[in-house]
């Protein structure tokens, strides 16, 4: 068991708890960079899909884990990311302007969309966010002139500083574009660790556990949710405009309501409410249709099992464990991952009970 | 290298949104049976009490679906985002039981074992999964049925197939004709019953013990307790009244065209119309799933392709933002 | 000098009128409290002073301010904390993390600054450690400073509601039945932190108390009420021994 002494304020500023832990994150940050020494052209794009999938995950952790407002159309962010992005490149904006913008198209989008929308809580604000994940396939097929319509759009490769620049492509030059995603998954996710720790952050926490108690403090809360929604939308629309040069064609196919299905669906695995849950939750989400195919293609064979005979497979896997993990693990692999390290740490005098959920009766929010 | 496998969109396994229009080759199927009673009209007034009655039809199917979503919420202030799949279910359900291919059980019969084996599924549904989540917050639950809706499309999907089927009823292929108008047997059967089952299940929550039961434990769940009303099997209870509904509101979607796996996604429609409608308010639910199935055939009538599909949400999203509330709900404001 | 002045105020919701045109003022440095039995309308008058309810008459005057038609967020900046009497605690954090919510009204960075964790914020969260460390301190609350809340017994949770109101620096600390649910010595701290919040700190308290031995010890005046109005104001003797009041815990003597 390892105790911490603290002796001075920043030691409770800083990102790491102590040396081990920072230890951890820098070989966690070696092995990153070095990823490409080990693993061929299909596993890194895999990863980097799987890169570009926690930026999104921490874009929407953002939102539901720490501000406790669900979203289920976040994919009409990523949209706004992607298209937007792209046809800033098409006017000729280098990408490491373009994907910014982008993303703040899609973060100042988010946030006007979220004056109306946030004055509604809970299952509203859901329905509402749900509405939005179905019209913008419409939205999508309608800007025809930004969009391409249903043909879509084809995206060239990534040319970062300018024509002459650096290209970027997730085909010819895969390791370039996986350290272009792993520079700005880090870069999201240091703001984002850095937010957390500051007074923004705290707002949103106060925000999630108790919205009477944050207005007493003086927190205004309309301000701070939509600041949260367009913050969440901004990093959201980071990963879009990354995804549209992954896909290499994007057409309103891409930002199904199913995306934002998904999208929550990796933070609840990951753990709601830490950085590392996105991350989680993107890994299974990114892992699970090449495992299930892997498995089907060596067990399914004797059985006559193919990957055509049960479509929807993966998908029917990744919810059947999002079930499990509401009913299991409410925190997710994260929470899984804190209860094995406690174990360990506190060797032999762990206690199951330590991590007991704490029962609560739901009050209505009726009032008649 | 292996490109297709990075896709992360697998182009198979889900259906489009069922409004889109040509790009869409999986559609439920009533949204082309509608402009089909109009073909041979000439007139134009005929034409639109032609539109409206087919609408009423279609939105007394929503109203259905969404009765199943306000059932729920009405009782135990969660939202079952798997009721359209749900749905669905039941429909496969009753198909399995009726058709010649299958069973071949009378129809009556084939319809109640649904309603039963919807209704037990639900209430096991509750007692061994969502009973876990009880006093977790809301949007635990939403997340769950939202899930398991995905897990209900797929076991559809594996034990009935993707290709869209329909189910043999006594109604189909009749019409009934008056005044120049006509109306299949299946959409004047659809009106009737949706009538009568909002009515009953009006009377059943306004009037019956146990009924109001359901209303207290959703109000308060520990004061409820403490009056004696078990909590717990009343929402077990609600749940399977639900399936029921369900399974009904699925029989009658049949009847009216064919259902496929991906027809549960009906349920977002009808969720917008219990939001129109005002979520706890059950005669709400019905007029919320009736406006949404009219505004959708005189939308795809007079309004330009890709407006039309968007409209049942728009008016949705505006109801939100006006009157949060819905049509007919009631007051919602937390205490301090 | 008075520091708050309610004028008159009103409330009802539906045909019940839970306020009925009360005023009082609270002067600069002492502890006010409003008694009266369950029902008689102390939270409300609370919630209308923090701005959760609208009054349907009367004027809320603080430092010399009309804040009536004030949003509840604009309410802590002046300078006035409140506890609940429901704990209102952020369960899911730290109480560090608690403590320093605390303190959003002394923030000066905005997001973008803290995004990037400039010089200028690191400076400030450093302030606000030095501040939340004094309040700790005051309230020995050191060996929680990490714990979730989720976690806490109650009598430390309310200890730790307090903390955190005392963390905004407020001129005005409203406390929402602070004893509840406390037992006889944690009440007995209450009481000595309550007296020493006055004294040492110079903030004036206005508190909603059922504990007549914890309201007697540390109240300078008492406004009791009942069924929403004013029966009698006073020193804490003289209002317990007002007819009026005695009639209201107590009910009306027959014959």
């Amino acid at each position: 068991m390892r105790f911490q002494f603290k002796t001075e304020y920043n030691d409770d500023i800083r990102l790491y708890q102590d040396r081990v832990q920072l230890a951890w994150y820098v070989a966690l940050l070696i092995t990153a960079v070095s990823l490409p020494l080990f693993l061929g052209d299909f596993y890194i794009s895999q990863v980097t899909f799987i890169l570009i999938f926690s930026i999104a995950g921490m874009g929407i952790m953002l939102l539901v884990g720490h501000t406790g407002l669900v979203s289920l159309g976040h994919a009409a962010f990523l949209a706004a990311g992607a298209y937007s992005t792209v046809n800033l490149e098409l006017l000729g904006v280098p990408f490491f302007l373009a994907l910014p913008l982008g993303g703040l198209f899609a973060g100042v989008l988010g946030a006007v969309l979220a004056i109306p929308v946030l004055r509604l809580t809970g299952i509203y604000l859901a329905i509402a966010t749900l509405a939005l994940a179905i019209i913008i396939e419409d939205i999508i097929v309608l800007a025809e002139p930004l969009t391409g319509g249903v043909v879509g759009l084809s995206v060239d490769s990534i040319y970062l500083f300018s024509a002459a620049g650096p290209e970027i492509n997730i085909y010819f030059t895969p390791f370039r574009f996986y350290y272009l995603a792993l520079a700005v998954a880090a870069l999201v996710a240091l703001l984002y660790a850095n937010i957390l720790r500051s007074s923004t952050g705290r707002a949103f926490l106060a925000i999630r556990d108790s919205e009477v108690s944050a207005r007493a403090m003086g927190i205004n809360v309309a301000r701070y949710k939509t600041l949260s929604f367009g913050l969440s939308c901004f990093i959201t629309g980071l990963a879009g405009g990354l995804l549209a040069h992954f896909l290499g064609h994007i057409n309103h196919e891409a930002f199904l309501i199913l995306t934002s299905i998904e999208l929550l669906m990796i933070v609840v695995i990951g753990g709601l409410g830490s950085i590392h849950g996105a991350f989680f939750g993107a890994i299974v989400f990114g892992m699970l249709p090449l495992t299930v195919s892997i498995a089907i293609e060596t067990f399914g064979a004797p059985l006559g099992i193919t990957s055509t005979t049960l479509p929807g497979l993966s998908t029917g896997i990744f919810a059947g464990l999002l079930v499990m993990f509401i009913l299991v693990e409410p925190f997710g692999i994260y929470g899984r991952w804190l209860k094995i390290r406690t174990y360990f740490q506190l060797f032999p005098l762990y206690r199951r009970d330590m991590f007991r959920r704490h029962k609560s009766y739901l009050k209505t929010e009726r009032m008649r | 290298m292996g490109v297709e496998a990075l896709n992360p969109q697998p182009q198979d396994e889900f259906p489009r949104n069922p409004s889109h229009a040509p790009a869409k080759p999986i559609r439920s199927r009533w949204e082309k049976d509608a402009p089909r009673c109009v073909v041979a009209r000439e007139e134009i007034g005929l034409e639109a009490l032609q539109l409206l009655l087919g609408g009423i039809a279609n939105g007394c199917i929503y109203g259905l679906v969404a009765l199943g979503f306000v059932l729920i919420y009405k009782a135990t202030e969660q939202v079952n985002f798997a009721q359209g799949d749900m749905m669905m279910f039941g429909a496969f359900l009753a198909l399995t039981f009726v058709n010649e291919a299958w069973f071949g059980w009378p129809f009556a019969l084939g319809l109640l074992a649904a309603m039963a084996v919807m209704g037990t599924l639900s209430y096991l549904l509750d007692k061994l999964v969502l009973r876990n989540l009880f006093g977790q917050p809301q949007f635990a639950v939403v997340i769950l049925t939202i899930a398991l809706g995905f897990v209900i499309r797929f076991a559809a999907g594996v034990i009935w197939g993707h290709e869209p089927q329909s189910i043999e009823t006594p109604l189909t292929g009749k019409s009934v004709h008056f005044a120049g108008l006509v109306m299949g047997l299946e959409e004047v059967a659809v009106i009737v019953v949706t009538i009568a089952l909002t009515a009953v299940l009006f009377v059943f929550f306004s009037r019956t013990r146990i009924g109001l039961a359901m209303q207290a434990s959703s109000q308060n769940q520990l004061a409820a307790y403490y009056m004696g009303i078990p909590v717990k099997r009343v929402y077990s209870l609600v749940w399977a009244l639900s399936g029921v509904v369900a399974a009904i509101a699925g029989v009658l979607f049949a009847t009216k065209g064919t259902i496929d796996p991906a027809s549960g996604l009906l349920g977002i429609k009808a969720f917008a119309a219990a939001v129109i409608g005002g979520f706890g308010s059950l005669p709400g639910a019905l007029l919320g799933g009736i406006i949404v199935g009219v505004v959708e055939p005189f939308a795809a009538r007079y309004l330009a392709a890709g407006y039309s599909q968007i409209a049942p949400y728009a008016i949705m999203l505006i109801v939100l933002v006006i009157a949060p509330n819905g049509i007919l709900a009631q007051m919602q404001k937390k205490k301090v | 000098m008075s520091l708050l002045s309610v004028e008159g105020i009103s409330i009802h919701f539906g045909g019940l009128k839970a306020v009925d045109d009360v005023s009082f003022e609270v002067r600069e440095g002492e502890v006010f409290t409003i008694v009266g039995p369950n029902g008689a309308g102390k939270s409300t008058i609370f919630n209308l002073i923090s701005r959760f309810y609208d009054p349907s008459a009367g004027a809320i005057r603080f430092d010399g301010r009309d804040i009536t038609r004030l949003k509840a967020e604009d309410i802590a900046p002046l300078g006035i904390a409140r506890t609940f009497q429901n704990i209102e605690l952020f369960d899911h954090s730290t109480v560090l993390q608690n403590l320093l919510v605390g303190r959003h009204r002394h923030r000066r960075s905005n997001f973008v600054a803290n995004a990037f964790f400039l010089p200028s914020v690191r400076r400030e969260e450093v302030e606000h450690r030095e501040a939340i460390e004094k309040v700790i301190d005051f309230l020995d609350l050191q060996p929680y400073r990490n714990k979730m809340i989720a976690g806490l017994p109650y009598g430390v949770r309310k200890v730790v509601e307090l903390a955190r109101s005392l963390a905004c620096e407020p001129k005005l600390l409203l406390l929402d039945e602070p004893a509840s649910g406390l037992s006889v010595e944690e009440t007995q701290d209450m009481a000595f932190w309550i007296e020493d919040i006055q004294k040492d700190m110079g903030v004036s308290v206005l508190m909603v108390e059922h504990d007549m031995s914890l309201v007697a010890q540390v109240s300078d005046r008492v406004l009791a009420i009942d069924h929403g109005a004013m029966l009698a104001t006073g020193t804490p003797a003289e209002v317990q021994n007002d007819p009026l009041v005695i009639e209201a815990y107590l009910g009306r003597e027959e014959a």
